[in-house]
């Protein structure tokens, strides 16, 4: 760098300590972004070896047992663990759909862009809205409002065990409509933009052989497409899975395991919530095994949406 | 030449009732009502909670203390002052550590196996659920120092913030015109000097709007407080000791059997939409005049 | 065919239009277009970049319907019927007249169920191998890949998806056949097969065809379309035919000024 204003003092060549800054910043920045890839594999350590007296005393059998009991110090996650899938299930069972068929609504020319815009900022709104709002919505307006449909259905369809038991107000079905409302926009948006990116060149072609628009949809571009959805599908249910402050708040939080959705329940996400803050010992070694296990499944799904998505846009 | 003197055209006629038109007509009110339905649920929760929360919404509830039960009064100011804590601890751990992890990625190894395995990672840890977070917050900061604290909360915010920053700051780094660069370095700057003075202020409102959002986000995250930075009724006295925070209020008063403080957690509720509406619509609004 | 259309009178024009104007929103892309396309033979649009000729030839099969500031006045007769009456189906419209695009476009799905997409859709009820077989050798394409017919249709040369996507318009049997450019994008060996491939198929449709490369319309059709383009104060480019007749006409004897210039390559 020049030290002197001097025409003729400019130096020809670059000092040490300017090769040596230079060097030191490309070598800083590398160590911060190595930084970022260890997070996960610190997380996944500390979780792990902080897990390893439960998992010394319970050992796989933590999976395969419904009891959680502080005073017994005999810890099994089956109930949480089945919660978790079930109400993954179900919101995937509400949110694929009507995702898909919103992302068709936005990827079609149903709507001039300039109303079409604003609608997909909205819906991306609804991801953006936390979680413990979502709770709290759930609580007072959406249990009350449920509460007599999940009575309907015992009453009419008692005798299919997932309606069996009378709804309690709080429960497994509550949780999974909350989650179906929190990844429906995650669905939504991937899924938009796969439908989008499908060429417009594939669709004419449709269109000029006589096909209707939804023989298009059906047989050219939703196939085209369907990686792409796969993985936003993937990803929302990693996001169902990990799901804590709404699921908390509507599930009511039992530890016993039933196979009906109106009957009340708990999460491994919710377990953690409940009962991390005031844990001691042994409880805090089977919760970060449980953490563990959540980290787990997340990480398999998580992984495998990046795959089917990153090669997807590859490949177009 | 008479139309009567050409030939017969097939029939091309439309009918409304043939299975092909049918088909069509019916699946596109079903793709409407699909987007109708996704609609309800915002409409829904940001209509219960302005009018829920405006009722309660005074301003000595930004000033007071959380009532004790059964009482009346009484607000969120040390939440509120919790949550600003905490939140100005994560951004100060991730913005610096996300920023210069994202030049590396994005200005000098772009396109790299390194690179692309550390963007994968980000990825993925974008995925991981925001209350395992809190676990290995609690286990690598609670666990350590022997206490709750604004650290422990701000250090799980800011593992949770982490990808996003790194993620949007490597696409705004990556979106600034090779030319710029090419200019620099043919003046003989240095990669530090380029990426300092070209490369970073070219990049940097989109940044801003990254960070914003994130920023937006870690305030509203309730999962890895809970166990970290847990909570408190007294204000902040230090950094090093249990701390309230907005979204942790709403969850306890949201739970709690008080009018008065179900009340409250409607407003704080409103709190933090607003902050969460205030930001979306401001980046968005950034991207769009740019 | 019913005993009554084969009685009534034929002649041999496929399309007519009467003063079609066509417009994106406010835009006049193309102006007072009268032309007669006849049966039986390859029509061919020319003219500079911009001309609208393209556009035109969109409005045959009613594709523009897609693009949403799209609208047209004027009249377009396809036979004896008005192809933008009220009552007219678009969808049904596209599957008497068929589409070649400018780049090849087969879908991502094998070679046979490329083919057999539009008959399916239509609830062909005959022998699907032997269309598919008879559909790929009319385009010339059967040799080729009879081997591979379950390999996907997006994994053969840029030549080949063209021919197959011929193939695939073939296959619904009909009336038209719309090119818009098929072989821009072709070198210059897969041209001149899909050139051959255009006199055998005129004899059983008919062809029109758009391109940017004069010998080809000059080789390859039977009439030809000189479109040329003027802009207005406003700087908006508007399409408008100049001359059209028969092809040596055109090349050899035009009756404009602006044709002359462009056919012998002074302009365009």
């Amino acid at each position: 760098m020049a030290t002197s204003t001097s025409r003729t003092a400019m130096p020809t060549q670059r000092s040490n300590s300017s090769r040596l800054l230079d060097k030191g910043f490309v070598w800083v920045t590398g160590a911060f972004a190595i930084g970022v890839g260890l997070v996960l594999l610190a997380i996944a350590y500390r979780v792990g070896t902080d897990s390893l007296p439960a998992i010394q005393r319970f050992g796989l059998g933590f999976l395969a047992t419904t009891r959680w009991s502080v005073n017994d110090e005999v810890f099994g996650a089956l109930t949480q663990i089945y919660g978790t899938l079930v109400t993954s299930f179900i919101a995937l069972l509400i949110a694929v759909p009507i995702g898909i068929g919103v992302a068709l609504f936005l990827s079609e020319d149903y709507l001039p862009p300039r109303i079409k815009q604003p609608i997909v900022f909205l819906i991306e709104l609804l991801a953006a809205i936390p979680s413990v709002v979502y709770g709290l919505w759930g609580i007072f307006v959406l249990i009350p409002l449920l509460r007599p449909f999940g009575i309907w259905l015992n009453a009419n369809f008692g005798w299919i065990p997932i309606f069996s038991t009378a709804p309690a107000g709080p429960g497994i079905y509550a949780a999974g409509i909350i989650l179906s409302i929190m990844i429906l926009p995650i669905i939504a948006a991937i899924s938009r933009d796969a439908l989008v990116a499908v060429p417009t060149e594939i669709r004419q072609a449709a269109y000029g052989l006589g096909a209707t628009r939804w023989e298009t949809i059906f047989q050219i571009i939703l196939p085209a497409a369907f990686s792409g959805i796969v993985g936003g599908i993937m990803l929302a249910l990693g996001r169902a899975m990990g799901e804590t402050m709404a699921v908390t708040m509507v599930i009511g939080n039992s530890n016993s395991i039933d196979l009906s959705i109106l009957s009340q329940g708990s999460t491994v996400s919710s377990l953690l919530a409940n009962q991390f803050a005031e844990a001691g010992g042994l409880q805090v070694s089977s919760l970060m095994y449980a953490a563990l296990i959540l980290f787990g499944l997340t990480l398999v799904v998580n992984v495998l949406a990046e795959l089917i998505v990153r090669r997807f846009s590859l490949k177009l | 030449m008479a139309s009567s003197e050409l030939a017969t055209a097939p029939n091309m006629k439309r009918s409304p009732t043939s299975p092909r038109t049918l088909f069509s007509s019916v699946m596109t009110v079903v793709t409407f009502a699909c987007a109708a339905l996704a609609l309800i649920p915002l409409v829904a929760v940001l209509s219960y909670v302005l009018i829920n929360g405006a009722s309660s919404l005074r301003l000595d509830v930004f000033t007071q203390l959380p009532p004790a039960p059964g009482l009346k009064g009484g607000g969120f100011g040390n939440a509120l002052v919790g949550t600003l804590l905490t939140v100005g601890i994560a951004s100060v751990l991730s913005i610096p550590f996300g920023v210069m992890a994202a030049i590396f990625l994005a200005e000098f190894y772009r396109d790299t196996k390194l690179a692309e395995t550390i963007n994968f990672l980000t990825n993925v840890l974008s995925g991981v659920p925001s209350i395992v977070i809190g676990a290995f917050a609690y286990a690598l900061v609670v666990l350590s120092t022997g206490t709750f604290s604004a650290v422990a909360g701000g250090f799980a915010l800011a593992v949770l913030m982490l990808p996003t920053i790194v993620r949007t700051a490597t696409e705004a780094l990556e979106s600034v015109p090779g030319d710029f660069r090419q200019a620099a370095i043919g003046l003989g700057a240095t990669r530090f000097q380029t990426t300092l003075r070209i490369v970073l202020p070219a990049a940097l409102p989109a940044i801003i709007t990254g960070v914003i959002l994130a920023i937006a986000r870690a305030a509203g995250e309730t999962a890895p407080i809970l166990f970290t930075a847990s909570t408190s009724r007294y204000w902040v006295r230090s950094i090093w000791e249990p701390t309230a925070t907005m979204s942790r209020l709403v969850f306890d008063f949201a739970t709690a059997p008080y009018e008065r403080q179900q009340e409250l957690a409607w407003a704080g509720s409103l709190v933090l939409v607003t902050l969460v509406l205030a930001t979306s619509i401001l980046s968005r609004w950034i991207v769009r005049k740019r | 065919m019913a005993p009554e259309l084969q009685n009534a009178r034929k002649t041999d024009t496929v399309f007519r239009t009467e003063n079609l104007n066509i417009y994106y929103g406010d835009f006049l892309a193309v102006r007072d277009i009268t032309i007669e396309i006849h049966k039986n033979k390859i029509t061919a649009f020319i003219g500079p970049s911009g001309c609208g000729k393209s556009t035109v030839l969109r409005c045959f099969n009613r594709l523009n319907d897609l693009i949403q500031s799209f609208h047209m006045d004027g009249k377009l007769f396809y036979r004896d019927q008005d192809l933008y009456a009220a009552e007219i189906d678009p969808v049904e419209v596209r599957r008497q007249i068929g589409m070649v695009f400018q780049k090849p476009n087969p879908f991502p799905k094998s070679i046979y169920d490329n083919i057999a997409f539009g008959p399916r859709l239509l609830g062909y009820k005959g022998d699907m191998d032997e269309l598919v077989e008879r559909s790929l050798k009319q385009a010339a394409l059967w040799d080729d890949v009879k081997d591979k017919l379950k390999e996907m249709g997006t994994d053969l040369s840029g030549g080949q998806q063209q021919r197959l996507c011929i193939a695939r318009a073939i296959a619904v049997q009909p009336d038209v056949i719309l090119m818009d450019e098929p072989c821009s994008s072709l070198d210059p060996i897969s041209t001149l097969k899909v050139e051959d491939l255009l006199q055998e198929l005129k004899e059983k449709y008919t062809i029109l065809i758009v391109t940017h490369n004069m010998q080809q319309a000059s080789r390859a059709s039977d009439r030809t379309a000189f479109f040329n383009v003027e802009a207005n104060a406003k700087g908006q480019r508007t399409g408008y035919i100049v001359e059209y007749d028969r092809t040596e006409v055109i090349f050899q004897s035009p009756q404009e000024q602006a044709t002359q210039a462009y056919v012998s390559g002074r302009f365009g």
